[in-house]
């Protein structure tokens, strides 16, 4: 008794904190807002809301619903189909294309869209005060190259033009494949030319925003959500399926899929969102949805480093690598094993496959290179990315270079932007990396590896190659461009083997199916906001 | 006279921290723009430090910072590019604080009485399990207790939420994992504290007096017994007003803690500079309150 009454005379002053704490509680964060229809976990924050800006995907799938381009993507095939323009005309030579946008396009603030103002938005994307990295989309566009590197002053000698109030004439460099799909892209959207004038650099944060997409920005807080609620005044709007969606950055794979579990989240569409401890046990649920994917994990060689300048080495290395056992053990996510650079599903294209897991043939090509059972073969290191997924495959092909080779490999795992700057200064001799497609071509795989693409990172340079690149660029019969790509594949992942394909990536979305709607998986891992809808009421 | 000499003595103070977190956040390799991806023409890479003035000297670059901030500007984060530092401060300031101030809350009102009882019983078994408490609350930390709470009273039991920001329901299980090492700590100096005091003179005196031991030990030991615990409290509130990582994280709470780690991870010069100088000022700031406190605790205590 006694200390019980001591007890509650010496807690007198410790209430007060209790009381202070109260207070701030209440006070802190009590917000009154309507449930959202749809709640998407969607990754990392996002870095920027200004399309013209954006390199991320987590950015691109939020922004994709604010704004739109010229074409749009399908949100069953995340093919481009007409968005804004209504239809467009190609020249015979594929180089000159010709938009008509459609009548009822509006901002969501109520003023008009005209063609006047796509010509606003790709100057802007191009000026090289606007700092886009992405303007190299806009490099296919007649000296839209020139124009971003200052060595042409004036915007209006880019290759778009607005013929009148509704049509936008473009002029290519070359024909372009895939310029219809870039159309989609967000570098390549449109974006308020008053807002932006008014504001400067932070005009995505006015409000009221003006948007041209199926949704309008209601809120955006750091780190807390994006809340986008529908435009009326979008030119499809009738058939937008949510009024509002809420979009919350978890970039933890255990947080996101608590608050899936706990049904206050209906989507997660990031594979790197799934605990990767669970992941044989969740991929089997109803609700875990994989799909292959449009990226692919590769091995790099440093060509300006020996023994790597030897193709007999590379070709061996890579024919040491037991793919299969990677995706089986480590990734588990069920990758496909591959030995092509290009995924399989890309449009209009069939990849190579390049070499073939053989530990015999591999021994004999190492010992015709100088190395007969490994003997000689100085120590070396493979470069990696310092996470757990890559640092395993990275334990995985040491073993298999020492038993298959007998060669001895060590990692080097280094903090993100340590890794990304070793790579691109060659500052390696094997290293693993890995490419997501920007668009649906071929050519986005392909034609890195050229001599001065700045994502080579290999030292490799092929003037045989480049050519066969260049060709394909010029080519307007698809079947005839297949076959240029398909030489220069061979070149890439058989005979010279700078790179060395592993897996293709699969994608991983899960939302309960009897809950929402409209979310498709395709090989963009792309899914447009206007389509997705829940079907039950609001809990 | 003394606090505005100490006010005054601070500033040359800060220009040292932001001059050290500039140089030294850009010495470390890879910049705030390398990707994964390089642009299309190295020429993109140097609009880009063009637009952030990264191509100029350092010490031009630092001047210039300076002239910004005397202007109140801490400048454009380079991660984040359509918000300012000042807006991710203003935006994540408040949430980190009102966890913050949670937890403080929560430390001292746990901590305060389990070590003044663990003191007042010394030896006994309330003193035994307090210390054993205590110390496990300051050596399991809070990447490991966090876990444990969501795994009880949210994926159990369903009490409350997993993660999130919304409502007071939100703010519990942070503020126990947020709080409890601190709480530990409080404990433990309390009853440290406790123990000294009550062997000094003046509680012998005040015993000899014929006070009552309720009225010797609240009114007479408290007082300075408490002292280790205000010295431990500035640096402490500094600590939890501007956030923690791994709880934020854990919880998915929109703080100024996340940007503290992240910031220098990206390389994001000017967040890492800005919230460098604000826990500065808040530490310089909260230590002179608990300077001023002292004096209002123990009538020993002067300073000229």
């Amino acid at each position: 008794m006694f200390l019980l009454q001591r007890a509650w005379r010496f807690y007198l002053p410790a209430r007060f904190f209790f009381i202070v704490g109260l207070g701030l509680g209440l006070s802190g964060c009590l917000r009154h807002e309507p449930p959202a229809d749809v709640t998407i976990i969607n990754g990392a924050e996002p870095e920027s809301m200004d399309p013209q800006i954006i390199t991320g995907q987590a950015d691109m799938r939020i922004v994709q619903g604010l704004f739109e381009g010229l074409m749009r993507l399908d949100p069953k095939t995340a093919r481009a189909v007409p968005g804004m323009a209504e239809r467009y005309e190609v020249s015979p030579d594929g180089k000159v294309y010709t938009f008509h946008l459609r009548t009822n396009l509006m901002w969501s603030t109520g003023e008009p869209i005209q063609a006047a103002d796509y010509v606003y938005a790709w100057h802007r994307a191009l000026a090289p005060e606007t700092a886009s990295e992405y303007a190299g989309q806009l490099y296919y566009i007649k000296n839209g190259e020139a124009y971003n590197n200052g060595k042409l002053a004036d915007a209006n000698q880019v290759g778009v033009q607005a013929l009148d109030a509704l049509t936008l004439r473009v002029e290519l460099e070359h024909p372009t494949a895939f310029f219809i799909e870039l159309c989609a892209f967000p570098t390549l959207y449109l974006v308020p030319r008053q807002t932006i004038e008014k504001y400067g650099d932070g005009w995505t944060r006015a409000r009221p925003l003006p948007s041209c997409g199926a949704f309008e920005l209601v809120d955006w807080r750091l780190n807390d959500k994006s809340r986008l609620r529908k435009n009326p005044r979008y030119w499809d709007a009738a058939n937008t399926r949510s009024e509002i969606i809420d979009l919350l950055p978890i970039a933890g794979a255990t947080t996101a899929l608590n608050v899936y579990e706990q049904e206050r989240a209906d989507i997660v569409w990031d594979k790197n969102l799934v605990p990767s401890e669970l992941l044989d046990v969740l991929i089997h649920r109803p609700d875990f949805h994989t799909f292959s994917y449009l990226g692919t994990m590769f091995v790099r060689f440093n060509i300006t480093r020996k023994p790597f300048d030897d193709p007999r080495v590379r070709r061996a290395l890579g024919m040491a690598i037991d793919r299969e056992r990677i995706v089986k053990k480590i990734t588990r996510g069920g990758e496909p094993a591959t030995t092509s650079l290009v995924p399989p599903g890309v449009a209009n294209y069939d990849p190579v496959p390049g070499l073939d897991y053989n530990p015999e043939a591999a021994r004999k090509l190492l010992a015709e290179a100088g190395y007969p059972g490994g003997k000689g073969f100085p120590r070396f290191t493979d470069l990696v990315y310092g996470v757990k997924l890559y640092e395993d495959i990275g334990v995985e092909m040491q073993q298999m270079w020492q038993e298959n080779l007998g060669i001895t490999m060590e990692l080097r795992p280094l903090e993100w932007k340590v890794y990304l700057g070793a790579q691109a200064h060659l500052d390696y001799e094997v290293c693993q990396a890995s490419w997501i497609g920007d668009y649906n071509d071929a050519q986005t795989f392909l034609g890195m590896f050229t001599s001065e693409d700045g994502n080579n990172h290999t030292g490799w340079k092929n003037p045989e190659y480049d050519a066969l690149i260049a060709k394909a660029g010029d080519q307007t019969d698809l079947k005839v461009r297949e076959h240029i790509f398909q030489q220069a594949e061979t070149l890439l992942v058989r005979d010279q083997a700078p790179i060395v394909p592993v897996y293709v990536y699969m994608g991983l979305n899960y939302f309960r199916t009897n809950r929402v709607e409209g979310i498709y998986q395709n090989l963009l891992d792309d899914h447009p906001l206007q389509a997705i809808h829940r079907i039950a009421a609001p809990h | 006279m003394y606090y505005l000499r100490r006010i005054l003595f601070a500033i040359p103070l800060l220009l040292v921290i932001s001059g050290l977190a500039f140089i030294l956040v850009r010495l470390a390799p890879g910049g705030p723009f390398d990707r994964e991806r390089v642009p299309a023409s190295p020429e993109i890479q140097k609009h880009l430090l063009a637009k952030y003035h990264l191509d100029e000297p350092m010490w031009r670059q630092y001047l210039r910072y300076l002239n910004d901030l005397v202007h109140g500007d801490f400048g454009v984060s380079l991660k984040y590019r359509d918000h300012s530092v000042n807006d991710i401060i203003a935006q994540g300031l408040p949430v980190s604080m009102t966890l913050g101030g949670l937890a403080f809350c929560f430390a001292l009102a746990l901590g305060l009485p389990v070590g003044f009882f663990a003191a007042a019983n010394r030896g006994r078994w309330p003193d035994r399990a307090g210390s054993f408490l205590a110390l496990l609350a300051v050596c399991v930390p809070g990447f490991v207790i966090a876990p444990i709470l969501i795994m009880i009273f949210a994926v159990r039991w369903h009490w409350l939420p997993v993660a999130l920001w919304e409502s007071p329901w939100h703010m519990i299980l942070p503020t126990i994992a947020l709080g409890l090492y601190f709480a530990g700590q409080v404990a433990r100096l309390m009853r440290e504290g406790m123990l000294s005091a009550m062997q000094s003179e003046f509680v012998t005196a005040a015993r000899s007096k014929g006070l009552g031991e309720n009225e010797v030990l609240f009114k007479h030991a408290f007082r300075i017994a408490v002292l280790p615990v205000v010295s431990y409290a500035g640096p402490m509130l500094a600590d939890l007003l501007t956030g923690s990582f791994i709880i934020e994280n854990i919880f998915q709470i929109p703080g100024i803690g996340v940007f503290l780690v992240n910031s220098s991870l990206n390389r994001d010069y000017t967040v890492v500079v800005g919230l460098s100088l604000l826990y500065a000022v808040l530490l310089i700031g909260l230590n002179l309150v608990v300077d001023f406190a002292y004096t209002l605790l123990d009538p020993r205590v002067k300073y000229e």
